[in-house]
């Protein structure tokens, strides 16, 4: 028993105290919790805007045919986009599509930080787009009715009365889709990011230890994990706290 | 009964998948104010994608509707702001989940009509207390039983004055016990002159309330006349034969 904490001592002074390597992880952490945090607003942003023209494109494309118009072909050319940028994102793998950004896009930048963060939101942007989709198109489309019966636009139906709801609809698969961000991170190391994946790995390469530093890596995610999850649930339990 | 024409319907043609489907094959109709115009037809005759189409949540294929003077089917007219003129009620309720009883009912007058919210609020109670409800502003529409849900989604409509109200079998989904407490507010309703267009199986509240019913089959207007004369000697034989299924 002795040994055995004398042993988990000396690696612990091994891995995290000398040379402060545990310096390394907290670095790594910070350019993880960045890339995340940056790629996650970009992914929302850019999700509600793509989720908007389609949407939009499928409720309304009759009525706008009927009435012809500018509008209805501009429209048109919007979701063409969109549905092309969705196909790209969605059947590209990350790592390809960050490789592609890092080396050939964004050649000339050094630091992968940035490029690291336009690309992981880029990519989140279409899962967040169709999952927003998704929550617009099930709200009951009597909803809808309702608020255009009233004499409410196009647009203000979806403000007050759709999104609101299908916001709440959404928000366990786009927690999902945040958890799945925060892990997609750790392949920043293939464009020489020092992420908290690369942060452990490194130490791992120069003490010949592996245990603990991978251990302590996958320990943090799952803190990171479980706190963000922790944060959706009291989100969540406030909206339906309205109905019932 | 005034003769001021509310609604006039000219050629109203209504066809899905390219003419496949003809839910409405001309219908010419005037709606005058203060009339409680009933629709009553067989199951698929066209009776609720008409009255659908008197606001425009069904785009007509042909023809003109003329709300006030105003041709509301011109694509190029506001259809937003004389939708505030035209309350409708849906057989689902289609009361706003995310939103209190109250806040159903002044969304639109604030938003649309600018009113202050204190002002729209105190309206609002006005005709929830109308309706027996005012003790049911702060819920949410789930915890209220279906009767009480359509009479709020009457009120809602209520609150922003509409000339016309639209009623797409308001009590069709309601348990057979509720019925009453709708139809009550739907006849207090036409006896303070409201206008109304009304789709219903509900023969009792046609031959009562109603001032004209249209019976309709086939996407047009079959029969039409007052109450008494339509249930008592109906000319048709369609209307016959369907009265004697309902009745």
């Amino acid at each position: 028993m002795k040994e055995m904490f004398a042993d988990l001592s000396a690696q612990v002074k091994l891995c995290f105290l000398n040379d402060d390597r545990w310096k390394m992880l907290v670095k790594g952490l910070g350019a993880t919790l960045q890339i995340t945090a940056v790629a996650l607003l970009i992914g929302i942003v850019l999700g509600i805007i793509v989720a908007a023209v389609r949407s939009s494109y499928d409720k309304n494309k009759e009525t706008m045919k009927a009435h012809g118009g500018i509008g209805y072909v501009l429209l048109s050319i919007a979701n063409a986009i969109c549905k092309l940028y969705l196909t790209i994102i969605r059947g590209t793998p990350t790592v390809v599509q960050l490789l592609i950004f890092y080396f050939i896009i964004f050649a000339k930048m050094s630091d992968g930080v940035p490029v690291a963060m336009i690309c992981f939101g880029i990519n989140s942007g279409a899962y967040v787009a169709e999952i927003f989709r998704s929550g617009i198109m099930s709200t009951d489309n009597g909803q809808f009715e309702a608020g255009r019966s009233l004499g409410f636009s196009y647009i203000q139906t979806m403000r007050y009365i759709v999104i609101p709801q299908a916001f709440k609809t959404v928000l366990p698969t786009l927690c999902n889709e945040f958890i799945v961000l925060i892990k997609e991170t750790s392949i920043a190391g293939y464009v020489g990011i020092m992420d908290l994946t690369k942060a452990g790995d490194l130490i791992r390469g120069r003490t010949f230890s592996a245990f603990l530093p991978l251990l302590t890596v996958a320990a943090i995610y799952l803190i990171l994990v479980v706190l963000l999850t922790w944060l959706v649930g009291k989100l969540e339990r406030r909206l339906r706290k309205n109905e019932r | 009964m005034s003769d001021n024409v509310l609604l006039e319907i000219k050629g109203l043609k209504k066809h899905y998948r390219n003419g496949t489907i003809k839910a409405l094959n001309g219908i010419d109709c005037t709606i005058k104010q203060g009339e409680v115009v009933v629709i009553i037809g067989p199951s698929g005759c066209g009776k609720s994608t008409f009255l659908r189409s008197l606001n425009l949540l069904e785009l007509p294929t042909e023809g003109e509707i003329l709300f006030e003077g105003i041709e509301i089917t011109d694509p190029k007219i506001d259809i937003n702001r004389h939708r505030q003129k035209i309350g409708m009620v849906f057989q689902q309720f289609n009361l706003f989940h995310n939103l209190n009883i109250l806040d159903n009912i002044t969304l639109a007058p604030i938003k649309l009509l600018k009113k202050p919210k204190a002002q729209a609020e105190q309206e609002a109670m006005q005709l929830l207390e109308r309706v027996g409800l005012a003790d049911r502003a702060a819920v949410y529409p789930s915890q209220l039983s279906g009767g009480q849900k359509q009479r709020i989604a009457i009120v809602r409509a209520l609150a922003m004055k509409p000339d016309v109200m639209l009623f797409d079998e308001p009590t069709s989904a309601l348990d057979p016990e509720m019925v009453g407490e709708v139809l009550d507010v739907m006849k207090e309703l036409a006896q303070s002159g409201m206008t109304m267009v009304v789709v219903t199986h509900e023969m009792g509240f046609a031959r009562e309330v109603g001032t004209r019913v249209l019976f309709m089959k086939d996407g047009t207007i079959m029969e039409e006349g007052d109450p008494h004369t339509f249930f008592d000697a109906p000319k048709t034989e369609h209307a016959r034969n369907f009265l004697a299924k309902v009745l």
